[in-house]
């Protein structure tokens, strides 16, 4: 394939929403799917009458499992009001929405549809943490399940690789979580909003309540080492380099390029897509990559002819610590192995040189896997129209932002390029 | 050698019989672990099967203490974490494959580069009967 390929035509997105994230014990996948998409089409500037959607792709991953309900497609197209129309569920493990974007993104460049849905809903809340843990597991590849691995013990294993190979260590994910958790409060939709010091805060005065030894942490840090506070899932990952349990839902309008002034005159540009498959940990060509991340990447700075360095920021896909190191490795936003040195010095933070999930990021704004990779390109849309509120980047004048979005422990990857004319 | 198809089932069967096989391109000598249908090298289909020495060294490795239901049958949990890793083999490809012999409640002393030697886990009876392929340092 030529990395040089273009799309037949341009695709632009004229609306974005995304529901709140979180635990809903209240609301089942349809509530949330539609408070989506009703904050959709109030975000298309010029307005949208539904009836024009022509088709809609739907992300999920694995609501057959969390809640014994398969075939998304068709609930989604009735709620929305879409049927008779096509409306098909796409499944990449956790990269499930972007999967949903890439189908709507090739309908349009093919000139089959002009206006189309995309989205991806997930309903998990309603599993114990047994159950969502072995939910998970059926996303990594066969024979990690069989040794026993979980989804956090691959990344788990990735991480004691990485630090061997470049002699990082748990200190330097923690920057990571530390770096989400001050975005978190500004994300009104975000699952946790709250700094580590305020989590911290909230233990202490639980266990103080309680009667219990309250423990004097000098800082973050020594919060996160301490096992009581911070205990661990698959070692070196710890309870604070995993994201949540999550219910949610996300979509996006995407128009072909020519029609997008009649809803906004604002609209975002998906310039570069890339998808790659990964072999799993046996096959990999390295344990401190994912190789479905370089395939992706070579094909969506291909296609828009950019290079990593012309990316202002990204939504990178940060299921676990370690997770987000080596994405912004593997992207080259960093050189391999100095990806850990730039996050230690600020540089991914959202007055840094290169920020990184300004959202909070799966951590914080929670992972409701199939609604996860249309949720980090609402935030791409916000940032680039300047409407991030609190969370906005400051003093800098965005034109160009990225998602990334991994699937399972990296069998799926994604890398995709958006650009504010 | 007999003649079983180069499948996850026949892996898994030999397992059972404390083998650990790989299938080898008798065209090109590309070694594959778990076995493959077709040589990725050469797109050869002619292979054969081949018994791995079962020597490696530890790649990587995870001590978990959260894990599926299987595990957790075995005993393991919160108290008692398991470690499970990668096996960089002396043949050259790599395995995932369990960590017996380790303290998988003292992870920092695990070492990446530790030499292995293989050993294979039979669990469960009759219907329910399993082996784990695993490796512990030798
Ligand atoms: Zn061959």
């Amino acid at each position: 394939m030529s990395k040089k390929r273009k799309l037949g035509r341009g695709v632009a997105i004229v609306g974005a929403g995304m529901s709140n994230f979180g635990m809903f014990p209240d609301k089942d996948s349809k509530d949330v799917f539609a408070e989506a998409f009703s904050e959709m089409l109030a975000n298309v500037d010029k307005g949208c009458d539904p009836a024009d959607i022509q088709a809609a792709w739907i992300g999920n991953f694995s609501n057959d499992f969390f809640v014994h309900q398969a075939h998304w497609g068709p609930i989604i197209a009735d709620l929305a009001g879409l049927a008779p129309k096509a409306v098909t569920r796409t499944e990449g493990a956790c990269a499930s929405s972007t999967l949903a974007m890439r189908d709507g993104l090739m309908a349009i460049a093919s000139g089959m549809y002009d206006i189309v849905l995309a989205g991806g809903v997930e309903e998990m809340s309603k599993c114990s943490t047994e159950e969502v843990t072995e939910g998970l597991a059926l996303a990594t590849s066969p024979y990690e399940g069989a040794a026993g691995y979980t989804f956090p013990g691959v990344f788990g294993a990735l991480a004691t690789a990485y630090f061997h190979k470049y002699g990082a260590g748990r200190e330097d994910l923690m920057n990571i979580t530390i770096k989400s958790h001050e975005n978190a409060p500004l994300n009104p939709k975000g699952q946790f909003k709250q700094t580590i010091r305020d989590l911290m805060e909230a233990r202490k005065a639980r266990l103080e309540k309680k009667g219990q030894p309250v423990p004097d942490w000098a800082d973050e840090k020594a919060a996160l080492w301490d096992p009581g506070f911070n205990p661990a899932v698959a070692w070196p990952m710890h309870l604070y380099d995993c994201c949540p349990i999550s219910d949610g839902a996300s979509c996006i309008l995407m128009v072909a390029e020519d029609l997008a002034k009649n809803f906004t005159d604002n609209p975002i540009h998906i310039v570069g897509f890339g998808q790659g498959s990964g072999r799993g940990l046996h096959a990999c060509p390295s344990l401190t990559s994912f190789e479905a991340n370089k395939q992706a990447a070579v094909e969506a700075y291909g296609t828009s002819g950019l290079s990593p360095k012309d990316i202002q920021f990204a939504e990178v896909h940060d299921c676990f610590s370690i997770a987000e190191l080596i994405h912004i490795e593997d992207l080259g936003f960093f050189e391999a192995g100095e990806g850990y040195k730039a996050i230690a010095n600020g540089e991914t933070r959202r007055e840094g040189r290169m920020p990184i999930n300004t959202s909070g990021g799966l951590k914080c704004k929670g992972h409701p896997v199939g609604a996860t990779g249309t949720a980090q390109m609402f935030e791409i849309w916000k940032q680039l129209r300047g409407e991030a509120g609190e969370r906005q980047i400051p003093g800098r004048d965005l034109y160009i932002g990225a998602t990334q979005n991994l699937g399972g422990t990296g069998g799926t990857c994604t890398f995709t390029i958006f650009e504010r004319r | 050698m007999e003649e079983r198809p180069f499948s996850d089932i026949s892996y898994r069967l030999y397992l059972d019989e404390d083998k650990f096989m790989g299938s080898k391109c008798r065209k090109c000598g590309q070694l594959y672990v778990p076995p493959r249908h077709f040589c990725l090298e050469c797109r050869s289909e002619d292979m054969e099967w081949y018994e791995m020495k079962g020597e490696g060294e530890l790649a990587a490795y995870t001590c978990i203490s959260i894990g599926p239901a299987f595990m957790i049958e075995e005993g393991y949990d919160r108290k008692n974490p398991y470690c499970t890793g990668v096996v960089t083999l002396a043949e050259g490809p790599r395995i995932v494959a369990r960590i017996e012999g380790v303290d998988a409640s003292d992870p920092e002393a695990i070492k990446i580069g530790t030499p292995m030697t293989v050993e294979f886990l039979h669990r469960g009876e009759g219907e329910k009967a399993k082996t784990f392929l695993a490796f512990r340092p030798s």
